[in-house]
């Protein structure tokens, strides 16, 4: 590491601050047409015809596309096949796309975009999730049977005599917002048609073989027809998945059609109006406690807003389902969970995936009840967490990693001084204007997919003939400095410097499908099977190296650019490979990382959900006003067990930026949707959380690697923006006494009377 | 009307007197990190520095800026294609991810170290109350932003 200092290195990081990264937005093309997407002022309707004849008269219009021109299957999606890449029978909800304009300039495409006529017959909006799974309700996707898309249940112990041991029984109703995700670019997409036929496809997206998987369907095309390709990705946080890879789909018809290249610039109102959301959940919990404050039973019902079209809605539920009760040991659970279509918004995969809604419930409902009984939330958490060999709520045995939960709360406990501070919060008390609290929120997650789907990742490492490296594995890079970490790994290795080594521009043409760089897995799966590849090349080099330094091939090591035998002969790492490419030797190795089996039972809701878990607590120090209700957020801990640190600098950001995100959950951000059309169009109105609305964070690290993981390593994404928000909300308790049921919490300060507090039941 | 661009006079006819300075940059000279997230000067991803003063590149048009000094983030890269101090104290402090508001982030905060060398952390959290981040919780950010202004102090 002579130039290239190993803290803060990133393989795109000089790009990145130069503005020499070209995201897809910053590409053009000779011949490059431009496209915009036309969508109908409906939320229901049944379609009855669009007109493109006028906007295809319109200066510079080449051609507008609809459904017609669809060669291959107009209706897609990774679960149920209900999206339309263009609207075909009805208007489903306000983002659908009707037609796409193409035009020799993107301001000929947009002034005859208005020019589309779409003849619709309105239909009643079903816009309430529990009016939309009614029986006699109308269906919004006929062929579904139901509007129910998918149920998840989970069937443990004997309610009747869980609920008879309980001396405190709790039951509240809790309510979370919609959610954008609000990554810093919006949807854009290049396609170019190759000259043998082929498409090739840039995009800000986050799933390339997914994103495959919708372009080669909707053109009719085998999957080796169609490369995707890697650029820089201006945020994903889940959201740029399906939704995404339609825009991609339209784009790569437009340039398949025309036969040159197009590109489609998503606005950033087109973007908040077509992509998916988070879902928002409305959950009925009823919990009972003993007098000593032993959980005996939990009985819940998850109702989550699917909106218009499937998405990963199944997925979602079925993660909220398995950590439907946090991380602790109850021996009676009842759960129902449903995800139901609605003409809202379609929702999908963000950032926690179904466990921030849950955290929110389960560590709120924790305070109160130890309040109730009487006894600290720090008590009543010791009693009933997960420990090493307890048994889930879904009867997995907590086995095989070191289970963290209460080391990472009592790192975070000692840090803040939590029990010093607890005691000094107002709790709406005194006459201060500010009123103090501290609060703190813990879980557990299950790491990378679970029963979800297939879990398996590729890794290709390929030393070129002057020792230098290539390297790629089936992660996408979407901004979280993923192609850093995999580099890191295998420098490490292979013993040789980083600057050796090259991440390759990503495409699936290349590495075999690895599935999506969600689910925190990136650095799990990816460095796994980076770790395997890397040890499959050692092999091959070491076999060739062994007779030239006198030993075997075991007793070689890779070490500062070297390899070494027992006996004190080294030879340079290059030289080795010099003569590998000598002998007809290819030092090139697939590795591949096949995530251990889970099991799953439907009817039950019983199994070995997840491989293996992590283990998450922060804390939060705030202030209220007691006039305004303005909340200022002080100071805030985290401590997470990530099994092992990989790029310590990078590990901290997702840290901060997780709190963060968790802390727009909390206090600001409720996607405002009126009648099925959101009312919050950009990002003036929509409220994410800016430097000065977030607190100085100090994020501690455990380190227990997990013997699964290749490298150790584990989870980081996604566990740290799931328990801020209720943290937040143990916090705002304890500084005003009122608690809340409903994100994001909106304070009606003395200056606004009971306002604000009316909007929790929506 | 004229306009200066990262030391270069460009003559602008009458025609673009209308077209907004992001798009400008972007589509006639190549410079790309100024970029488009909201295009109603509510993100900062935009920022350019008019006249040293960090300003939202979408909303303003050509006519608006005509006679004064643009800096983008081109510009603010030296020549040799070593990297300014506040870009490597970006990377050091880890302040980068996606980089979709980089360059704009790092051309508001050079804006508040030419005027302030000795920003504390509220301030430099003020100063960049406009521009938006998701990925980092901008902790790393106000690190970098600290770690490059002892080299504005020389």
């Amino acid at each position: 590491m002579s130039e290239m200092r190993e803290k803060g290195w990133r393989n795109d990081g000089p790009a990145k601050v130069t503005g020499r990264a070209k995201f897809t937005g910053d590409l053009k093309f000779a011949g490059m047409l431009h496209a915009v997407p036309v969508y109908a002022d409906h939320v229901h309707a049944v379609l009855t015809g669009i007109d493109t004849a006028e906007a295809e008269k319109s200066p510079g219009v080449v051609r507008v596309l609809t459904h017609r021109d669809v060669p291959g299957t107009n209706r897609f999606g990774q679960i149920i096949r209900d999206f339309r890449i263009f609207a075909d029978d009805r208007i489903r909800c306000h983002g659908d796309v009707v037609a796409v304009v193409v035009a020799e300039t993107r301001a000929q495409a947009l002034t005859a975009a208005p020019l589309v006529r779409v003849a619709a017959e309105a239909l009643p909006a079903l816009l309430d999730p529990e009016e939309a799974m009614q029986p006699d309700a109308p269906l919004i996707h006929e062929s579904h049977g139901s509007n129910i898309i998918n149920t998840h249940r989970v069937r443990r112990g004997d309610m009747n005599r869980g609920f008879a041991e309980a001396d405190l029984v709790l039951e509240k109703t809790f309510t979370t917002p919609f959610v954008e995700h609000a990554y810093m670019e919006p949807e854009v997409s290049i396609a170019l048609p190759r000259p043998d036929g082929t498409v090739e496809v840039y995009g800000s997206m986050q799933h390339p073989f997914s994103t495959r998987r919708f372009v080669a369907a909707c053109l009719g095309l085998p999957l080796a027809d169609v490369e995707i390709i890697g650029t820089p990705l201006g945020g994903g946080f889940g959201g740029k998945d399906d939704t995404a890879a339609i825009v991609c789909a339209r784009t790569a018809l437009a340039a398949r059609l025309l036969n040159r290249p197009v590109k489609m610039v998503y606005s950033r109102e087109w973007s908040i109006r077509e992509s998916y959301k988070r879902h928002p959940y409305r959950v009925y919990y009823k919990m009972g406690l003993t007098r000593a404050g032993r959980i005996t039973a939990v009985d819940c019902r998850i109702i989550a807003d699917g909106g218009a079209y499937c998405s990963v809605t199944p997925w979602v539920t079925w993660r909220s389902t398995v950590q439907c009760c946090g991380p602790y040991v109850v021996e009676n659970v009842h759960c129902d969970t449903f995800g139901v279509y609605t003409n809202n918004p379609v929702t999908g995969a963000m950032r926690g995936f179904g466990s921030p809604q849950m955290n929110f419930i389960i560590e709120s409902l924790i305070e109160e009840s130890a309040e109730q009984l009487g006894m600290s939330g720090i008590a009543l958490r010791r009693m009933n967490m997960v420990r090493q060999g307890s048994v889930t709520i879904t009867g997995q045995k907590l086995e095989g990693h070191t289970v963290a939960m209460e080391q990472v709360l009592d790192q975070v406990l000692k840090e803040i001084d939590y029990e010093t501070k607890l005691a000094r919060c107002s709790h709406g008390r005194g006459n201060e204007e500010e009123l103090y609290g501290i609060g703190l929120a813990m879980s557990y997650r299950g790491v990378s997919l679970g029963a979800e789907g297939v879990d398996f990742c590729a890794a290709i490492v390929n030393v070129q003939a002057d020792g230098s490296v290539l390297l790629e594995a089936g992660v996408h890079e979407n901004g979280q400095g993923a192609e850093t970490a995999m580099a890191l790994i295998l420098a490490r290795e292979l013993g040789i410097g980083l600057e050796k080594i090259r991440y390759r521009r990503s495409s699936t043409s290349v590495i075999p499908d690895s599935g999506t760089t969600v689910a925190s897995r990136g650095t799990i799966m990816g460095g796994g099977a980076v770790v395997l590849a890397a040890r499959e090349v050692k092999k091959k080099i070491a076999v060739s190296a062994a007779a030239d330094l006198g030993c075997t091939p075991g007793e070689i090591v890779f070490a500062s650019n070297q390899l070494s035998g027992p006996g004190g002969r080294s030879l340079p790492f290059a030289e080795v490979i010099r003569r590998m490419f000598q002998k007809q030797q290819f030092p090139y190795a697939l590795g591949v990382y096949r995530a251990p089996q889970v099991t799953w039972d439907e009817e039950t809701g019983q199994g070995n959900a997840y491989f293996t878990w992590v283990y998450g607590c922060q804390a939060v120090e705030l202030t209220v006003n007691r006039k305004t209700g303005k909340v200022r957020l002080l100071n805030a801990v985290a401590c997470h067990d990530v099994g092992k640190a990989i790029n310590n600098t990078m590990l901290l950001g997702q840290i901060y930026g997780g709190i963060a995100m968790s802390t727009g959950y909390a206090l600001h951000e409720d996607l405002q949707i009126a009648g099925g059309r959101i009312a919050h169009t950009n990002l003036q109105r929509y409220r994410i959380p800016r430097a000065g609305d977030l607190p100085e964070m100090t994020a501690l690290i455990v380190e227990n690697p997990d013997p699964v993981s290749p490298t150790g390593a584990k989870s980081i994404g996604e566990p740290a923006n799931e328990i801020m928000a209720p943290a937040i909300a143990n916090a705002i308790y304890n500084a005003t006494g009122v608690r809340h049921y409903a994100l994001p919490i909106r304070i009606a300060g003395s200056d606004a009377p009971g306002e604000a507090q009316k909007r929790g039941a929506r | 009307m004229k306009l200066m661009v990262n030391g270069v006079t460009h003559e602008i006819g009458e025609g673009l007197a209308e077209k907004r300075l992001l798009d400008w940059l972007r589509e006639e000279l190549d410079l790309t990190g100024a970029k488009a997230g909201c295009e109603i000067g509510a993100c900062g991803a935009c920022t350019v520095l008019v006249d040293g003063r960090p300003l939202k590149s979408c909303t303003r048009r050509l006519k608006d800026v005509a006679g004064s000094e643009v800096l983008t983030i081109e510009g603010l890269t030296p020549p040799d294609g070593l990297l300014h101090p506040l870009q490597q104290a970006f990377l050091d402090a880890g302040a980068v991810q996606c980089g979709f508001c980089t360059p704009g982030m790092i051309l508001a905060a050079h804006a508040l170290l030419l005027r302030n060398p000795a920003p504390t952390r509220a301030e430099i959290r003020q100063a960049l109350h406009g521009n938006l981040c998701r990925c980092t919780g901008y902790q790393q950010i106000i690190d970098a932003v600290e770690l490059a202004a002892p080299f504005y102090r020389k």
